[in-house]
Order: C-alpha cells, then structure tokens, then sequence
C-alpha cells in the first residue's frame, strides 16, 4: 500500500482505477482516460496533485539561496506572486528536478517540486541551504488541486470564498495568490488556462465535492500525462534526469544566463556544454504510420544516428500518436521509430503539439 | 466485477474464444483484459492466411497506457480479423465479446488447455485479492 492523498476515498467513491505512481495510491482514470482528456481541452477538469511536494523557502538568505540553486533567476520575479519554472541542477549539469517557484517578497518564496523526488529534493536543498540565512519548511500537510480547460476559472470561482473571489479571477497567468490558509495560482500542466489550488488537506474533500458539483471532470493521471505531453511540458525522470542537461531536454529557455556573474550550481558544467558542438536535438516526433509511439523506444536518422523517444503516446486531441525525443544533432525533418522490430516513420514537428484546444502542428 | 459469457472459453492470459457453427473460432480479449488497459487507441491485426502456433503471438491491443501482446489460445491459420478495429479500436472497450472480435482462426489443434468460465472466474478472483 503507498501513501495517500487526502482525496483518496474520493478517488475511490468516483470509481477510479488506482496506480502506483512514485510511492502514491494514485488515481490513473475513473472510467475512461480518453473522455478525461477532452474534458480539459474543451471544458474543464480536476486533477488531485496532493502528491507533489510543497516547499517554502523564508529568510533573509531566500533570494540568494534560489539564486544559487536553480538554474532560472528569481531576480526576474518583480511583482509579487509571480511564478517561474526552473530546473535544479546538480554540479554537472544534469537535471535533479524541475520545479516552479512562486515569489510573494525578498523572503518568501515557495517551490512546487515532484513527487517522485521528494526525498532527494529535499537533501539537496537543505543542504544547499546550509550556507545560507533561510527556514526550508515542507509542507505536507496542504492538499492541491489543479483545475485545468478553457472553463476551468468560470466554473471554479464559485468554490473560492468570496472575500478572494474576485482577486482570484484577476490574476494574470502564472500569478498566484495567498487566500487565507489557502492559495490560489493561475498555472497548470496541460496547456490549458486554470487555477491550481491549494488548501489544508481537511478541507480538500469538500472542496473536490463543490468542484465536481460544479461541473468540473473528476480526471486521473492518465489524462494529466496525454494533455502534458500534447502541450510538450517535459516529464521529470521522462525527458530529462540528472545524466543530461536542460540544453538537451528543450529547457535551454528556462536558464537564465544573465547576469553572468551569477553562480548558480551546474553553471560552469553548462557553459562547457553550451559550447560544445554535436549537442542532441530534443524535438516533437508526429508519426505518419500507424502505430503508437511509447518512451524509450529507439529512433534512427538515416545517415545521421539514432536517438530514443523519452515521452511517447497516442494524443487524444490529434488522433495521432506523437512523442518528444532527443535525437542527434543535424538537420533533417524525418526519422523512423523502431516498434516491435518494424520501422515506423515519422516526422519531426515545431512543438507544442496542441495548446490552448488548438491543434498546432501541420497534419 | 466483469461480465464473462457463460457460452465462450477463456485463457488465463484473458483472451477470449467462441467456437464458431463452421468449425472456425473467433478470438477477442475479455472484459477484464480491456478494462485493465483502458481506452484502445490502436490494434496490429495479423494477415490472413498466417498460421499461429498456441500460445504465440496473434496481434497487439494498444491503449493509451500501454501495448498488450494478444495470444493465439489454439493453434491454426488467421481466415478473418475485424479490419473495423482500425478506425473504431474502442469496439473493444465498448463490445469485448461481439463488435470487439479481434481474428478468426480456422483451428488445427483445438484441445489446449481452455479455460471454462468458471475456471477464469477463479483467475480473477485470484488477482483482486
């Protein structure tokens, strides 16, 4: 048995098919993970994250320790609330984990990192915090919820107390918002607008039931990983690990270079990796045969080399099967997938694949 | 709690086989099999005319977790699969055992070890405990 959300009897009472997933009793879909996934792109759905681990930073030593540990500058966080995605990198270079940071002051910030990582996220951020002036505190005991689709904010406004109601629906993308014990952030992992909720886990049932109530689809991970993988969000342990580097998972645009004298960790490995030619390729994958394509599977560039597929499935909204892959370096627009035995061919697209329920890549 | 014909036999790999009026055999996965994989989103059907050993692989069901091997439970040569999969492969989510077919096998060994309903029953009574 793993451990459980505070929505676990719910997930349960909603029928849900239930999975591992990092150590969690996880909702996977509560019937079909088809219909889930469409519910976001058209309309709205929930998803429990209570999983992923909640981190605040506080201290006079906040700003400089987030300056120090991630890869993305918090410096560029102006206003409060903003949010920023960022990898954490370890001394070479590699991907201990991605994570979002919010800013609410100079010191008080707080991380969104993985599940399946906790316990080393944890570790390493203490650590790194040693030498700095900050409390590292987990937050186990809140609960989160994230509502995803184009009606996602509509149908959720009338389950947030009305006294932060109205802040809640004015916040810009990316923004989020302390109200009360709770907080409310306009982020998600689907390419669809939302809000992700989070709230002391006592409260988290109740909240699931005005949500449902509301109209919003009860969705699983299934779901989470097909609309996330459409909307090309990298996987964490999928697409990149700690053996590669951001400049080789399609992160290059979340390390912030500027300024140049900030030394945050994997800076001097990265700057070596910048410069070095014959760096992998990390692109979109359509497939022209039919098929699906599944993660680790080999690709092979004629003339060039062979790459693998880190994310790979069938894309509920495309009707195709699509993938991220890291491939060798060279230009060319076509590669071939190896499934059982066979190749399949494929063409390398501009991703993301779909964002906001459009389609945006060339059929 | 799955529905299982009580007219059909069964593997314990969840296939499903109906002996058909002309002696041939028609073969899908139970209900147990596509609920476990969730929606299907494509099916690799053999070529008529390809012999099957028991046991072998026939086809491959895949959904949007994972792909799933489909075993031949007798032995003998592919005479009709259900080309409707291609564009519908949810037939077998919604019709296992009729719409949902996979193949039809012109059976050359048909005395394996086949599995009664009640005998599959056992089976998945053995995987929810």
């Amino acid at each position: 048995m793993g451990k459980k959300t505070p929505l676990y009897d719910k997930h349960v009472e909603a029928g849900a098919r239930i999975v591992d997933f990092g150590g969690w009793d996880m909702p996977l879909h509560y019937g079909s993970q088809k219909q889930e996934h469409h519910a976001v792109r058209r309309d709205a759905g929930v998803f429990d994250v209570s999983h992923m681990t909640i981190v605040d930073v506080a201290g006079d030593g906040a700003r400089p320790f987030l300056r120090r540990l991630l890869a993305n500058d918090v410096a560029r966080l102006a206003e409060s609330g903003r949010a920023l995605y960022s990898c954490m990198l370890n001394e070479s270079g590699g991907v201990i984990d991605d994570l979002i940071a919010y800013y609410f002051d100079e010191t008080n910030y707080r991380l969104v990192v993985n599940a399946a990582t906790r316990d080393k996220d944890l570790a390493w951020i203490r650590r790194q915090a040693e030498a700095f002036d900050v409390r590292i505190s987990e937050r186990a005991e809140l609960a989160m919820l994230a509502v995803q689709g184009p009606n996602a904010r509509e149908r959720t406004a009338p389950c947030i107390d009305a006294e932060w109601r109205d802040a809640a629906l004015e916040l810009k993308p990316f923004y989020g918002m302390h109200a009360g014990s709770a907080f409310v952030a306009r982020t998600g992992y689907t390419g669809e607008d939302g809000f992700e909720l989070v709230a002391p886990a006592e409260y988290a049932p109740a909240l699931w039931d005005r949500l449902l109530a509301a109209g919003i689809a009860a969705c699983g991970l299934g779901a989470r990983d097909t609309l996330r993988l459409e909307a090309a969000m990298n996987l964490y342990g999928n697409d990149m690990d700690e053996s590669v580097s951001p400049l080789e998972s399609g992160l290059g645009w979340t390390v912030a270079w500027e300024p140049g004298d900030r030394d945050f960790i994997g800076r001097p490995a990265l700057e070596t990796l910048r410069e070095a030619t014959g760096k992998r390729r990390f692109v979109g994958l359509l497939l022209e045969d039919r098929g699906v394509l599944r993660d680790r599977q080999k690709v092979l560039v004629d003339g060039i080399g062979e790459g693998e597929i880190t994310s790979g499935g069938y894309s509920p909204t495309i009707g195709r099967s699509i993938a991220l892959a890291r491939l060798p370096a060279g230009n060319y627009e076509h590669a071939q997938v190896e499934v059982r035995g066979k190749l399949l061919r494929a063409r390398l697209v501009k991703l993301p694949f779909v964002r906001n329920g459009q389609v945006r890549i060339d059929l | 709690m799955s529905e299982l014909p009580g007219d059909l036999m069964y593997t314990s790999e969840h296939e499903w086989l109906r002996r058909e009026d002309d002696g041939s055999v028609t073969i899908g996965i139970t209900d147990h099999a596509q609920a476990a994989l969730g929606d299907l989103v494509y099916v690799e059907l053999p070529e008529i005319g390809q012999v099957v050993e028991t046991g072998g692989d026939m086809a491959v069901v895949e959904s949007v977790k994972a792909a799933s091997d489909v075993y031949a439970p007798v032995a003998g040569e592919v005479t009709a699969v259900n080309e409707a999969l291609a564009d519908d492969p949810e037939k077998i989510n919604n019709d296992p055992y009729g719409d949902g077919w996979i193949v039809r096998l012109a059976p050359s060994d048909d005395d394996g070890g086949l599995l009664s309903p009640e005998d599959y029953q056992a089976i998945l009574d053995e995987l929810d405990n």
